[in-house]
């Protein structure tokens, strides 16, 4: 399937406000964390500042959400990670929530009971979890309930690859191609599962390859470029669409910071994101835009600060917002 | 001779693994991240580099299939220790600890034994929400077969720790994060002291009574020992002297230590960082109760615990639902005021 001019913009502009994002929340979240403001001794408190507790972000992976997401309409639903930002702002989660939840506050998506692993947005049906490989069952029971209810609806699970090594994934994908559910599963190759590296822990290059084993297609993309992704996956939505069953996507991506901020990321060689970030995604599909006549010099400057201005607002926002009541962690346990 | 030192408690867990790798050529270390990393939470640091990776094994993330093999390793005479890295993950594995590792001694009439140790973190406060902060200790003390360690100080853990690696049955070995001594996260400095070089055993189910008092017994576990401690100075300046126990082990739990001190102060305070439904609260209140025909309370049996909540991310909620140091004192403070209803007590 071609990208339309439109399509390419979209995935543009989002990948440029998802990088923003990523490299706003890096600097936030240092807030508060490192001394002479924090306990003595210390180098780093991750439980201080304005957003504790631990961040993973997702600076040079944004290709994998944009060209999946640009396939999606408000009705398909995406789970993601415990790195789940750039899924999020590719589904449309709104941005001003989604940061209010990661500052807990309480005008947050889940009123600050979640935090950043934990985002929960039912209107455009995005979820996440902190658990590895928790994305799989879930998509396979959005895809059920659309095929139950007699709708083209679609599900993506996005998972890692250190997560393909989880009982839920080979479970998951059985499942999903018995009953011919609508679902693609997506694998974000970083080639990094915290500290260890895809060669370590997973006996085969491809975990696509896998796809087989369950009678779907495997598809591979093996650079991380959202063009590439765009057009990788579009058969994989047709055939979900078309009721035809579920696809295995891998597609091979690049962590450019630490597991969470504050990694020291002593397992990592000195040089790997330096190189990494030679192919950046974003300066690539600049290019092409540029190439095809699409974006001008200007125009790709309005888009830049057009998403950072959204990205700065919904930080703003997250700032003035107001913390719950103590007594509201009683609430909401049960419906 | 033996020197001693001032470690963290990740320093002290890490000598004990080496100290008994040293010594026993059967034990080695599986887990995610324990090797380059050291573990997330510092239990293994160093070991690769001493050990080899052969020994220090990290692992894919398929907690099913390696704490599986912990147990399968075990039954054919291996000694493992395996990590699992928050407890919190315990749900894609929880088959093989419940189910297996657990049972199979019994289950084959004690004639296998399973050496395994299995380390894993606990605990919230620094604000990573409800599926990385649980402690859950109550969840493998309520299945029979584990052995439950929980330790509040680096000297107790080493020592307790070359004490599981020996013994010849699972023992559950769950350190606090906010005690571990980490330099990225805040930590209460009671939890790193003195610890010897050489190696040394502390047998489970047996209670320390971590401070002295004859007002009220506080009894309590891993790094709410830490805050008691803490309370307790701050009772004291205000002339209430209180009495604080570190179980050190659920499983065995050392009953007769918290009967003798309850008998003493007629007061009990349980301070525990667990849910508070069907948990350590309810468990000590029970063995309280049922020996008040030798314990004679002065007030009713107060309890301490997260509500039965999930943990919540916010701030101001994750410090509301767990029990701190100010919450003890206060808690105390009523304990002291309170009442036996008339006729029931002496």
């Amino acid at each position: 399937m071609q990208a339309s001019p439109e399509i390419l913009l979209w995935m543009y502009e989002t990948m440029v406000e998802i990088r923003n994002y990523e490299e706003t929340m890096a600097n936030v979240y240092l807030e508060g964390k490192l001394p002479p403001q924090i306990q003595k001794g210390l180098a780093f408190d991750i439980g201080s500042g304005p957003v504790p507790g631990e961040m993973h972000l997702a600076a040079g992976q944004e290709p994998v959400a944009v060209g999946v997401c640009a396939h999606l309409k408000k009705e398909d639903t995406v789970v993601g990670t415990h790195r789940p930002h750039h899924f999020a702002i590719a589904k449309g989660v709104p941005l001003d929530k989604m940061t209010a939840e990661m500052f807990g506050k309480v005008t947050g998506l889940g009123k600050g009971k979640g935090g950043h692993m934990h985002l929960f947005d039912p209107e455009h049906k995005f979820s996440c979890s902190g658990i590895i490989g928790a994305s799989l069952p879930p998509a396979c029971g959005a895809g059920l309930a659309a095929k139950k209810m007699g709708e083209d609806w679609v599900a993506i699970a996005f998972f890692g690859e250190g997560a393909a090594n989880q009982g839920s994934f080979h479970e998951s994908l059985n499942l999903a191609a018995l009953w011919r559910l609508p679902v693609i599963f997506v694998c974000e190759d970083n080639k990094w599962a915290i500290s260890v590296p895809k060669s370590n822990a997973t006996s085969i290059e491809w975990v696509a390859d896998r796809a087989s084993a369950y009678g779907m297609p495997g598809i591979k993309v093996a650079n991380n470029d959202a063009l590439e992704v765009y057009e990788a996956v579009a058969p994989a939505i047709e055939r979900a669409r078309l009721g035809e069953g579920p696809s295995l996507i891998e597609v091979k991506t690049d962590r450019y910071l630490g597991h969470f901020q504050g990694d020291p990321e002593v397992y990592r060689p000195k040089d790997e994101v330096s190189n990494l970030r030679k192919n950046d995604p974003i300066p690539k599909l600049a290019a092409l835009l540029k190439s095809r006549g699409l974006m001008t010099d200007a125009e790709e400057g309005v888009i830049v600060a057009r998403a950072k201005q959204r990205v700065a607002d919904a930080f703003a926002f997250a700032r003035q917002s107001a913390y719950p009541a103590a007594q509201d962690a009683l609430n909401d346990v049960f419906a | 001779m033996s020197t001693t030192r001032k470690l963290t408690m990740a320093q002290a867990i890490s000598e004990a693994i080496a100290q008994e790798m040293t010594r026993d050529p059967n034990v080695f270390v599986m887990g995610e991240d324990i090797g380059a990393y050291g573990g997330i939470f510092g239990a293994t640091g160093g070991l690769l580099d001493k050990f080899g990776p052969d020994r220090i094994m990290d692992t894919p993330i398929s907690e099913t299939a390696f704490i599986g093999t912990a147990t399968g390793a075990a039954a054919a005479g291996l000694r493992p220790i395996v990590e699992l890295m928050f407890v919190d993950f315990f749900g894609v594995c929880m088959d093989q600890i419940y189910n297996h590792l657990a049972k199979n001694t019994y289950m084959a009439g004690g004639n296998i034994k399973l050496p395994v140790v299995l380390t894993t973190a606990i605990g919230g406060g620094y604000n990573d929400a409800a599926q990385h902060s649980q402690c859950l200790y109550a969840t493998f003390a309520h299945m029979p077969g584990l052995k439950v360690v929980v330790p509040s100080n680096a000297y107790d853990a080493k020592g307790l720790m070359i004490q599981a690696i020996r013994d010849d049955n699972p023992v559950m070995f769950m350190y606090h994060k906010g005690i571990m001594g980490l330099p990225w996260m805040a930590y209460f400095e009671g939890s790193s002291n003195e610890v010897p070089e050489a190696a040394y055993t502390i047998p489970f189910g047996q209670a320390k009574v971590v401070r002295e008092g004859q007002d009220a017994t506080i009894v309590t576990i891993s790094q709410m020992v830490q805050k008691a401690l803490l309370a307790a100075d701050e009772l004291a300046r205000e002339g209430i002297n209180a009495e604080v126990i570190d179980l050190r082990t659920l499983v065995p739990l050392d009953r007769a230590t918290v009967l003798k001190s309850v008998a003493k102060t007629g007061r009990l305070l349980i301070a525990d960082e667990d849910y508070l439904g069907f948990g350590l609260t309810g468990e000590i209140s029970a063995i309280v109760a049922e020996n008040l025909d030798t314990v004679v309370l002065k007030a009713p049996i107060k309890r301490l615990a997260l509500p039965n909540v999930p943990i919540p991310y916010s701030r101001p909620l994750e410090q509301f639902v767990i029990p701190q140091v100010k919450g003890i004192v206060e808690a105390v403070q009523k304990l002291m005021q309170a009442r036996m209803a008339e006729g029931i007590t002496a």
